[in-house]
């Protein structure tokens, strides 16, 4: 995919805006780093952002940390714990989070201009800075609003030899002796899970997976986590199914580094078993084509979180102009204005209200999902999130309120 | 028709953005008073200009954030209705926006026994931003070719020139008036869009006002130079 190819989307003058910037980066070598290569939303979007960076002519790299169970077992847990669930970190964990450190530091290059590492897998890698001299961001991807205190500081004298810190919402930045940015992820217009489809292909997904296109279509898609709170997805269809005939499908799959995901999945398939109108579908990670199918034949779509990292699965339906009813945590709010478009929730039973409120009032709720797709086009595309990370590499170069170039 | 060329052509700046938060939240409008006493500018900037560029589609906007969190999260309606209708445009200095705001607030606490705390989440947030100033590629030296960069230039420009080069970098008049009066000596003109709100309409809305401004004295100008011949 080219620049060229989203100024029908964006318009002309957001991607000469992006061009100008990068007129100031040329030739820098910026280098990602996260834990999968595959599945998740931290890469999804480097998939798309390092090719554009390329093309721009900023010399992005992306790598992946390796490590075996132990240290992702024990990295699940700093992700829970950053969720403010307790956690106990025990002297084994800790050992396998530093061998892993020092294993990918003994064989990664990094001599860039710029370290960007994301989330906290790879936090530890920046024991090295002081021997490089080079500038490093850590970019925090999950919801740490409320982390739990002991893991929290572990990590923060981590974080805080970084050069700037970077959060998806205002609710998630914290106290930390070094700057903090605040950019919202963003979605790919073009990539397979957002590009227009055509009703034949939307059909024949429906088709190959069971599910009837006449009887509205109500859906969470969203990996198969507690913190997802697909059971109290299937409770508040329950709610609504005696008023409305409706189906309900949990599309999901388990990313590399989720050891969880299939205990979640077994409870929601023994919540489901005895309702054929209860999809359960556990999809391989490069299912993209599907998961956009699946979202536009959609009537409603939920992100029922009861924590966010950022929720993109939000800005996913509501580009498809979809109606969508969310849990108000993360970064959801940043996507969803209640009433306006969106719904925003609390619970099982207003997400249930709310459900059977747009069910039966469809002008409502298309309403809902035209203003939801302008937001998305304005904030939460690609090209805003690329135009701000280059901002962000400049702003370590220029320091200042205003920086003019 | 012979415009007026000017011996500086109006170069069109453009600018862009990062957020940073400040790690300060306030819960209730005590809070509230005692940071607006205390954050910097570029905080009062922040969360009385964002929404301008962020909510583009939206009209006519949230006029500011102070005003959008004591009306929908903390419900103190009758301030936030009072916040709200601030004539930003009005004010030459952040420092004027920031003593109105302050004055405002301290005149309903003055009037009201009991105030309401928000629960936890529902803060505000207090951010302030980077600004990032490019040089583009449009210039004009005459009416007529400002128009046309004006059809072309990106929101963020006309954002630049209207609001930034006003309030953050103290100008107290925005770049096109200042430009078209000094340079080409149209008074009247720059004192018409001078005279805009350009916070109750969206930034498209603002472009195609100066765009028919500029139209007209385009076309006054050539009715008086036919006149002339």
């Amino acid at each position: 995919m080219l620049l060229d190819d989203y100024i029908p989307i964006v318009g002309e003058s957001v991607v000469e805006d992006m061009r100008l910037v990068a007129r100031h980066l040329k030739g820098r070598v910026i280098k990602n780093i996260n834990s999968t290569a595959v599945g998740g939303g931290v890469a999804e979007i480097l998939s798309r952002m390092v090719p554009l960076l390329k093309e721009l002519g900023v010399d992005a790299q992306w790598d992946v940390i390796k490590g075996g169970e132990p240290f992702f077992s024990v990295t699940k847990k700093f992700h829970n714990a950053l969720h403010g669930v307790p956690q106990e970190i025990t002297d084994a964990d800790s050992r396998a989070y530093w061998d892993t450190q020092e294993a990918n530091l003994a064989q990664m290059d990094l001599h860039a201009d710029t370290i960007f590492i994301h989330d906290p897998q790879p936090a530890g890698l920046v024991r090295i800075k002081k021997d490089l001299g080079n500038r490093w961001i850590w970019r925090c991807h999950v919801d740490v609003s409320n982390p739990e205190p002991r893991v929290w500081n572990i990590l923060k004298p981590l974080i805080e030899q970084y050069d700037a810190t970077v959060f998806s919402a205002p609710s998630f930045a914290q106290e930390l002796k070094v700057p903090q940015f605040l950019i919202a992820p963003s979605i790919d217009p073009l990539s397979d899970k957002n590009k227009d489809l055509s009703p034949e292909v939307v059909d024949s997904v429906l088709q190959r997976f069971g599910i009837s296109p006449d009887k509205p279509l109500v859906t969470q898609v969203s990996r198969f986590d507690r913190l997802k709170d697909p059971v109290g997805v299937i409770q508040a269809y329950r709610l609504v199914k005696p008023y409305v005939d409706c189906q309900l499908l949990l599309a999901g799959g388990s990313a590399t580094d989720d050891p969880e995901g299939a205990q979640v999945l077994a409870e929601v398939r023994e919540r489901a078993h005895d309702d054929p109108d209860i999809h359960v579908l556990e999809l391989p990670p490069t299912s993209n084509v599907e998961i956009n199918a699946l979202q536009r034949a959609s009537t409603i779509v939920i992100q029922k979180s009861l924590k966010e990292g950022f929720g993109l699965t939000v800005s996913e339906a509501l580009w498809k102009s979809k109606p969508v009813i969310a849990g108000a945590v993360g970064g959801i709010p940043l996507q969803i204005t209640h009433k306006y478009s969106g719904i925003l929730t609390h619970t099982i039973e207003g997400t249930a209200y709310w459900l059977k409120a747009l069910l039966q009032s469809p002008e409502f709720a298309k309403k809902l999902g035209e203003n939801g797709r302008e937001h998305v086009r304005q904030n939460f595309l690609l090209t805003r999130h690329l135009n701000d990370y280059m901002l962000l590499f400049l702003s370590l170069e220029h320091p200042g309120d205003v920086v003019t170039l | 028709m012979n415009l007026k060329k000017a011996k500086d052509p109006f170069r069109f700046m453009t600018q862009m953005s990062l957020t940073q938060p400040t790690g300060v939240k306030v819960r209730d409008l005590h809070e509230l008073l005692n940071q607006l006493n205390a954050v910097p500018g570029s905080v009062i900037y922040y969360h009385t200009h964002h929404f301008l560029k962020q909510h583009q589609y939206l009209s006519p906007e949230p006029p500011n954030d102070f005003a959008y969190w004591v009306t929908h999260v903390l419900r103190e309606e009758r301030l936030g209705e009072r916040l709200a209708s601030i004539d930003t445009v009005r004010f030459s200095s952040l420092r004027a926006i920031r003593e109105k705001l302050i004055s405002v607030i301290q005149e309903y606490l003055a009037g009201t026994r009991t105030t309401r705390t928000v629960s936890d989440g529902d803060e505000l947030y207090l951010m302030k931003s980077i600004s990032f100033v490019f040089p583009t590629s449009y210039q004009a030296r005459d009416l007529e070719e400002f128009l046309q960069a004006v059809r072309k230039i990106s929101v963020l420009s006309l954002y630049h020139h209207i609001f930034e080069a006003r309030l953050r970098l103290e100008k107290g008049v925005n770049d096109f008036s200042t430009w078209l009066e000094g340079e080409l000596g149209e008074k009247q003109l720059a004192q018409w869009i001078v005279g805009l709100d350009p916070y109750t309409q969206t930034l498209e809305a603002l472009r195609a006002r100066i765009v028919r401004l500029i139209e007209q004295r385009l076309r006054s100008l050539s009715q008086e130079g036919a006149r002339a011949s």
